[in-house]
């Protein structure tokens, strides 16, 4: 194994036609490492990872992944990966195991040998008692752990997961979360996109902001929260207050100007000692009503919001353009 | 090169596997035939004259190459789900063979056209078919048949990539193959076609592999029908198989 990065990626660019899904993205993942890439529907995610596991040319740029060019040594580099999809690929007429058992033999391992090695993540990712049911009996969140099973047939050191769980309720999402962290801690590097905030902040270390094709930001979870500055002091006011007047008592608070979205004002503070006394007392001062406040860091949310200058989980669901099929 | 071989028999092995876990698709290779041959033999049947021939000695023949032509839907149909599922994406990242999915596909089509052929034959001597030739003819008809379906696979192969939905499958192949199969010999004399139809029947590869395979089971004059048959059954292959794994190659994105 060489000692440069794990995913190296330089100028990588892909136009669809007239949709411009990767223009000139560069990004760096170490070995061991979890990169989140964040954005929202169409912003090139999976334009990327499709790249990286070698399913798509791209236009201009480089990508090598453990050192091997997608491209040149594409070959070489699929023994290497693994790739859970956002639309589960497994079979749904075949059982578990069966699932299992084929991909296991496509990579080159006998029927004995792929079998066992099936068996052994049916039980690792609690799908044993399915394990000889087909698959289109299994719940969603049970497709998505036997999809991650199929990437890890073969032990890759580099596993690329593209929205692993979109769609899922948050008690499926919670056990695949605490899957991929057990992996991550046996040293496997993942590329982990996602539009899920939450996902981003809990399993990766690296987040990488990507929006209309390009990379606008990248760093860890608190570094991209540290850009918006320090803690905003969040009030909701009454029903009947004005919040052009609380913004104008409130504002001596800040350096900036606060911000107001409906009946929330937020106002980012210079000191959290003393801040919510200070808003509640100005505020009191001013006679406007507070029906509820709180003191907190900015989320990713601010962050992408901020970014973007759009929500984050704003998308519509639709597909990205590379999902379509040709014409 | 052992790869393909490895990799296609384990594509075609999980093909069969979920056969029968489909039954849509199992009643199309079973039911559909012998309702295909009941129709056609007692309700045209007693209308359509075929001079040297009884209808149903007549029908058989053509009815099975239609059908072998139907057996490839099962490829389109299949590599179309295979698409839009992401599993086409899942076995390209993998370290297989590019070809063995297509190969795959194809190969087990010459399973079911073994159980739809076999459904078939069995039909029509209950109904009064009867091989007027020797073992070898028969069975060097049965072998031609599965060529001609493997062969056509491919056409249908290449359909199944091309466009986006099963329903989408369904129209095109239908619209393809009901009027090859129908403006041919299989199912009515070519000579009692209107000019113009009788001139695309009778080049039509249809009309030559049911000659064909009627001279094979039937001792009808030959005419080069078998050879010619096989000459079709390879031009296909030449055409679309490489079409087809072009176009699988860009229907995965590459």
């Amino acid at each position: 194994m060489t000692d440069g990065p794990a995913i190296e990626v330089r100028g990588l660019a892909k136009r669809f036609g007239d949709v411009c899904a990767l223009d000139g993205v560069d990004l760096i993942a170490h070995k061991g490492q979890v990169v989140g890439l964040l954005g929202p529907n169409g912003a090139g995610k999976t334009t990327l990872v499709r790249v990286l596991a070698t399913l798509l040319k791209p236009d201009a740029g480089s990508a090598r992944v453990l050192g091997l060019d997608v491209q040149r040594d594409a070959a070489a580099l699929r023994e290497r990966i693994g790739l859970a999809g956002q639309y589960a690929a497994v079979d749904e007429n075949l059982t578990g195991l069966e699932n299992l058992t084929m991909v296991g033999r496509l990579y080159g391992a006998g029927r004995a040998s792929a079998k066992a090695r099936g068996r052994e993540l049916l039980a690792r990712f609690d799908l044993v008692e399915a394990a000889g049911r087909p698959t289109k009996t299994y719940s969603g969140g049970m497709r998505r752990r036997l999809d991650l099973a199929a990437a890890l047939v073969a032990r890759p050191p580099v596993l690329f997961l593209d929205e692993p769980t979109t769609g899922l309720d948050p008690r499926s999402r919670l056990s695949l979360w605490a899957v991929i962290e057990g992996l991550v801690a046996e040293g496997t590097t993942v590329l982990l996109t996602t539009q899920y905030l939450d996902e981003a902040d809990r399993l990766a270390e690296t987040i990488a902001v990507i929006d209309h094709g390009r990379l606008i930001a990248e760093g860890t979870s608190d570094q991209l929260k540290d850009r918006l500055g320090g803690e905003r002091l969040e009030i909701r006011l009454d029903d009947d207050a004005d919040p052009e007047v609380a913004v104008r008592a409130l504002a001596p608070m800040s350096d900036e100007l606060p911000s107001i979205d409906g009946r929330l004002v937020r106002v980012g503070v210079r000191a959290r000692d003393g801040a919510i006394v200070e808003g509640v007392r100005r505020l009191s001062d001013v006679g406007v009503g507070v029906d509820d406040l709180a003191l907190r860091r900015p989320t990713l949310d601010d962050v992408f919001l901020a970014l973007t200058g759009h929500a984050a989980e704003e998308g519509d669901g639709e597909q990205e353009p590379e999902r379509e099929q040709a014409a | 090169m052992r790869r393909l071989v490895t990799d296609t028999l384990i594509i075609a092995e999980r093909n069969l596997i979920r056969l029968p876990r489909a039954p849509e698709l199992l009643i199309g290779f079973t039911l559909q035939p012998i309702m295909f041959v009941l129709l056609f033999r007692y309700v045209f049947g007693g209308a359509i004259r075929t001079p040297g021939y009884s209808y149903v000695d007549f029908l058989l023949p053509g009815i099975i190459v239609q059908n072998t032509a139907f057996g490839g839907f099962a490829t389109a149909l299949g590599l179309n789900e295979d698409v839009r599922k992401g599993l086409i994406d899942r076995f390209r990242s993998l370290p297989m063979s590019r070809a063995a999915v297509l190969a795959g596909r194809t190969l087990s089509d010459v399973a079911t056209n073994t159980l739809s052929l076999t459904i078939l034959l069995v039909t029509g001597v209950i109904i009064g078919f009867t091989f007027q030739t020797g073992f070898l003819e028969v069975a060097a008809g049965i072998g031609l048949l599965l060529l001609f379906g493997y062969a056509f696979s491919w056409f249908l192969a290449f359909i199944g990539l091309l466009v986006s939905s099963p329903e989408s499958v369904n129209s095109v192949g239908f619209i393809s193959v009901f009027p090859l199969t129908f403006i041919s010999s299989a199912f009515v004399p070519v000579a009692s076609m209107p000019a113009g139809l009788r001139d695309f029947a009778e080049v039509n590869p249809f009309t030559i592999v049911v000659d064909a395979i009627r001279h094979l089971w039937l001792g009808a004059p030959a005419h080069n029908s078998v050879w010619g048959a096989v000459v079709w059954s390879l031009v296909i292959v030449a055409v679309f198989a490489p079409l087809a794994v072009a176009r699988y190659r860009r229907a995965a994105g590459s």
